[in-house]
Order: C-alpha cells, then sequence, then structure tokens
C-alpha cells in the first residue's frame, strides 16, 4: 500500500502553521478571548454580576451596615468595606469561569476546537484572560460607585493601583480553582451552583464585610487565615484604608500583601495545571 | 491516484463494556469518496472521532495522509477538516465570527483568514446571514457553515458525519454539489451516512459497517451485483407445463407463477448473460418468451438484506466472490 503524502496535487495547504511557537500560542489565546468578549456582549445579563450587582452590595452595604458595624482602631465603615466588597464580587464573578467551561464542553464545540491545529491550553487561558478583563470592568465600577458613596484611599496612586491588581491577581488565582469545577461539572448548572455553595461562604468568612474581631473566636481563626482575608487586608493597607486586622496576631494578618501573594500564587500553581489535566482527562475517549 | 489517503487497520474502540469497533479495516485512495454507511450505533462515528484525533483507539492502526493519528494528531489536525454530526458551531458568534475564529485557531493569517471566511459564505448561500448571531440560523444553514468551517484551511482530507441529516431535499443537494466540487479539486472524503441514496449518489467505495465490524464493502455497483436479491421476471406468450423445471437449474429458490401462468418469477445471484441463459433454456424447452426482466437491487435491498440480520450476512459472504465484494466475516 502505497501511502501519499502531504498535499495532493492543486492543493495549497495553507494548514502549516505560519506562526510557530510561543506567538502562535498568544494568537490562538487571544482568538478564545475574543470569542468569550463576544459571548459576554452578546449575554449582557451575563456581565450583570461585574455591572449591576457591584453597584447594587456596594450601595447596599454602606447604606444598610455603614452605621452599625463599628470599626476596631476606629475609621469609616465606608472606607472600610470597600476592599471587601470589590473582593466579594470579584470571587463570585469568577463563577462564570466554571459556567463558561461547563457549557463549552456541554455543547461539543471543544469539539471542534480539539480536531484544530491549536495550542489547546488556549481553550481555558483565553477564558480566564476573558475573565480577567470583565474583573477588571468590575473593579472600575466598584471603584466608581466608591467614589460617589464616600469611599477615599488615602495612599499614594502606585500604591492604590498596587491594591487594585492585588485582588484582581488573587480573583485571577480564583477564577482557576472555578475552572477546575466547571471541567469536573456535569452540567451548566451544577456548575454555577459552585458559585453559592463554595464561594459566597469563602467570601463572607473573612474581613471582608466585618471586622473578625466580633466573629467567635473559632470562626475568627478560619477567617483570619482565609486568604480572602489576607487579599482584603492587604488591599486596605495599600489604599490607606482603616485595616482593623492590622491588631490580630495570626501571620497572614501581620503581612497581608505578602500573604495575598503567597496564597495567589499557591492557588495558580496548583489549580491552573489541575485544570489543565481535568481538561485532557474530559477530552480523552 | 492509488495513494491511500486514509488507512484504518484493524481499529478496536470499546467504551466501558460496548465495542463499539471490534477490529475495522479499509482504505481510503486520494481524492475519493468513501461512504462510510450502517444504522445507528453501527460504529460510524467512532472511526470519525479516532481518525480525526478525538478518540484513541484501544487497537490497531489509523492513519491520514500518511501521519499515524495516535502518533502524531497534531500533524493530522492540520490536514483535515471535520464537520461533525452535530454542528459544533459557537451558537453566540455571526457565521462570519465562526468561520475566522476557525481559520485564526488554524494559524492562518488574518488577511487569508477573512477572505477564506467571505468566499466560503458566498459559496454556500450565507452572505445575507453571515453577521447574524447564530441562534437565528435554521438547521440547513448551520448544517452548511458546519461544511464551511470544515473547508476554512482548505484541506486535502475532509470528514463529514452524517453531513445531511435532517436537511430538507434541496439543502441536501447543495451538500452534494458541494462535495462533488471539492472532489474536482482533488479533496480526499469520508462521509457517513445512513442514506443509500447519499452513498449511491456521492461515493466511489462503500464499506458497510454494523456492530463494529465491516460487513461488506465495494463499489456501490459491486455491492448491488452482488447481492442476492435481484429478481428475473419473465412473460411467456403462453403458458407452458415444463417453464417452472427448465428455469429452476438457472435461479436461486423457487419459482413463482401467477394464476394465469404466463408470469414467472424467482430470485437470482445475478452473472453476466443471464437473461440469455434463460432465453436459451426456455426456448430449448419449446417455449415461446414474450419479455424477460432482470430487476437489479437497489442499494437498499443492499443494505437491508446486510444489516437485517448476521445470517444474511453470513449467506452474502458464501455466496459471493472475492473478486466482486471483500466480504469480511459478521
Amino acid at each position: 500500500m502505497t501511502t501519499a503524502t502531504i498535499s495532493a496535487e492543486g492543493l495549497r495547504p495553507t494548514t502549516t502553521r505560519r506562526i510557530a511557537g510561543r506567538l502562535g500560542h498568544v494568537r490562538d489565546v487571544w482568538a478564545m478571548t475574543r470569542r468569550n468578549l463576544v459571548h459576554i456582549s452578546r449575554e449582557p445579563m451575563q456581565l450583570s454580576d461585574v455591572t449591576i450587582q457591584p453597584v447594587l452590595f456596594t450601595v447596599l452595604f454602606v447604606f444598610i451596615f455603614g452605621g452599625g458595624i463599628p470599626i476596631p482602631g476606629g475609621g469609616s465603615y465606608t472606607d472600610f468595606v470597600l476592599a471587601g466588597l470589590l473582593m466579594l464580587n470579584l470571587v463570585t464573578s469568577t463563577m462564570g469561569t466554571a459556567v463558561g467551561l461547563s457549557t463549552d464542553l456541554h455543547e461539543g464545540i471543544v469539539d471542534r476546537f480539539r480536531a484544530l491545529p491549536m495550542w489547546r491550553p488556549a481553550v481555558l487561558v483565553g477564558r480566564s484572560v476573558a475573565d480577567f478583563m470583565t474583573s477588571c470592568l468590575c473593579a472600575l465600577i466598584v471603584a466608581l460607585t466608591g467614589l460617589v458613596v464616600g469611599w477615599r484611599p488615602d495612599a499614594s496612586l502606585p500604591s492604590i493601583v498596587a491594591g487594585f491588581l492585588l485582588l484582581l491577581f488573587f480573583a485571577y488565582s480564583i477564577s482557576w480553582v472555578s475552572a477546575c469545577v466547571g471541567l469536573r461539572s456535569k452540567s451548566p448548572e451544577s456548575a454555577a451552583s459552585f458559585g453559592f455553595i463554595v464561594l459566597f461562604p469563602i467570601a463572607f468568612v473573612s474581613n471582608a464585610m466585618v471586622p473578625t474581631q466580633h466573629m467567635p473566636g473559632w470562626l475568627q481563626a478560619i477567617a483570619d487565615w482565609n486568604p480572602v482575608s489576607a487579599a482584603t487586608s492587604g488591599a486596605r493597607v495599600l489604599w490607606g484604608n482603616p485595616n482593623p486586622s492590622g491588631t490580630i496576631q495570626a501571620w497572614p494578618m501581620q503581612h497581608p500583601v505578602e500573604a495575598a501573594l503567597i496564597w495567589s500564587i499557591a492557588i495558580l500553581v496548583v489549580a491552573a495545571p489541575l485544570a489543565s489535566a481535568f481538561f485532557r482527562r474530559r477530552t480523552v475517549e | 491516484m492509488t495513494d491511500t489517503m486514509i488507512a484504518v487497520d484493524g481499529l478496536v474502540k470499546r467504551y466501558g463494556g460496548t465495542v463499539a469497533l471490534g477490529g475495522v479495516d479499509f482504505a481510503v485512495p486520494a481524492g475519493s469518496v468513501l461512504g462510510l454507511l450502517g444504522p445507528n450505533g453501527a460504529g460510524k462515528t467512532t472511526a470519525v472521532r479516532i481518525l480525526t484525533t478525538l478518540a484513541l483507539p484501544d487497537a490497531g492502526r489509523a492513519s491520514v495522509a500518511g501521519i499515524d493519528v495516535v502518533a502524531h494528531p497534531a500533524a493530522v489536525r492540520s490536514r483535515i477538516g471535520v464537520a461533525a454530526q452535530d454542528a459544533t458551531l459557537d451558537g453566540l458568534l455571526t457565521g462570519r465570527q465562526n468561520l475566522v475564529l476557525v481559520g485564526e485557531l488554524s494559524g492562518m493569517g488574518r488577511a487569508d483568514t477573512r477572505a477564506r471566511a467571505a468566499e466560503l459564505l458566498e459559496r454556500f448561500d450565507l452572505v445575507d446571514a453571515a453577521d447574524r448571531v447564530l441562534k437565528g440560523y435554521s438547521g440547513g444553514m448551520r448544517r452548511r457553515l458546519d461544511l464551511g468551517a470544515s473547508l476554512m484551511t482548505r484541506p486535502p482530507v475532509l470528514f463529514l458525519d452524517e453531513p445531511t441529516t435532517g436537511l430538507d431535499p434541496t439543502s441536501r443537494q447543495r451538500v452534494w454539489e458541494t462535495v462533488r466540487e471539492l472532489l474536482a479539486d482533488g479533496v480526499t472524503v469520508l462521509l457517513t451516512t445512513q442514506y443509500l441514496e447519499e452513498a449511491d449518489a456521492l461515493a466511489d467505495n462503500i464499506v458497510v459497517i454494523d456492530h463494529g465490524r465491516v460487513i461488506a464493502d465495494g463499489t456501490p455497483q459491486q455491492l448491488k451485483e452482488a447481492s442476492r436479491s435481484a429478481r428475473v421476471e419473465i412473460t411467456l406468450s403462453a403458458p407452458h407445463p415444463d417453464a417452472v423445471d427448465a428455469l429452476r437449474p438457472l435461479v436461486g429458490g423457487s419459482v413463482q407463477v401467477s394464476e394465469d401462468g404466463r408470469q414467472l418469477s424467482a430470485g437470482v445471484d445475478t452473472a453476466p448473460g443471464l437473461a440469455t441463459a434463460i432465453v436459451r433454456a426456455l426456448d430449448g424447452a419449446g417455449i415461446l418468451v414474450d419479455d424477460v426482466e432482470v430487476r437489479q437491487p437497489s442499494l437498499d435491498d443492499v443494505f437491508f438484506s446486510l444489516t437485517g440480520g448476521h445470517i444474511e450476512g453470513a449467506e452474502l459472504e458464501e455466496g459471493v466472490p472475492e473478486s466482486a465484494i471483500g466480504a469480511h466475516s459478521a
């Protein structure tokens, strides 16, 4: 049996990669990112958890709890809670990563991607980049809403920017945990329930919305070691906002910026390869 | 061209306890269309999934354009186009965005991608719908776009998994025309279908699979000739008592005689000169014949006799010489 060589007569194989290596990977990631951004533009309700929800949460928390929660060490609740509100919105919106990936797997479009000569991890990376972009939008909206209701950072501009980046980086690492969940879910619906069952408790059992000093001892211990608390405290420190956790002896509360970075990197280093492995396992048959 | 573009050798695939493919062999010469024919669940899609690198075989080998699909899946992917059974498109993108996405992810240049997408939208009569979101497309439009997506990179090998299932006759005709045009370009096509008509119209060769095994292969004509379901119908000038006896050595099975005794019919193995032999035999017995008609089986007859039951499949294997049809044990 003779075997055909690559091109039959009269065919111009244009399929050979013109851009090899890493540059090709970047292109694939960008193509997937744009795809996911188009998705968001088509279903603006998908975006509500980074647009309407942040405004709603900010206004509600500031006006409902604002007067009722004393901040140990003094300071206004509005200045205290803004980092926590941004954290809450960012962390809960990573649920979109799980739902999106689960939907892709469910609808069979991943089969199309898998039969293309593309860099396969671009399916995951492109998703996470698009979600990072919506996180940035979320941060902008929370910051603007905060300024309207009276939030005032008290630090240099680079320090303020660093505070936002710290929270965004932390949320990015959590989006890879969410990716793992999406890849293990049987359906988009079960992926969505992850947000309520896991993300909300993680976001709330922390110093994000209230100072942990008022919690029962065992809960406070969990909250003080919760990565969410470290990242939130880190942002408060960088923004020059009240940080009552600063007086707590737990190491992450004494070094919140360092702890937030360590947590973020650790989560990323575990979750990203795990998501990649789940993706491979989910698509092998 | 005698080069083999797709080669499948002893392919085995199990899903849990079910055997989807139980040792399948076939080859597709470059520039030809192979019709992979079989009922639902026969293993057609599994074979396509292995050839398009979506599934790994448990045993056996498969290669596309001379490249092993297991050893070098990336190289295979850059040479194939796939239109899967469930149109795998992005429902939230427009038709054009879908094609562009496929082009970009295949490493085509930006200008080439845009030009090719426009060309294919035109070819598949989707220009008006090009910038509409896919959710508003009809089933036929989605199918056409899916076919377009599979052609973005001008692949030399194309896999079409039931490309016309659920299409109206006009759309089906259009898909057929497209496949014929691709052949003119020298593309090799593997097409799965449940429609015999489709295999008959498009395929140079047909492989019939059932329960994960090849039960027959050959050209559409060979398959028809190989079937026992051809019938001969004879009209005598007048009823004759010796007619049935004269006919019996030439036909298989019983001879049916009409009430007036002039019409005789019987199942036959088609063979060259069959009608001549029948006329001679009757003439030799002094019987006058008005009409002899050998009715060729349709591919449907062949298909149902092959897949209707394994006993009939086994009969076919005994009765048919290897030269006419490469029948495999069922």
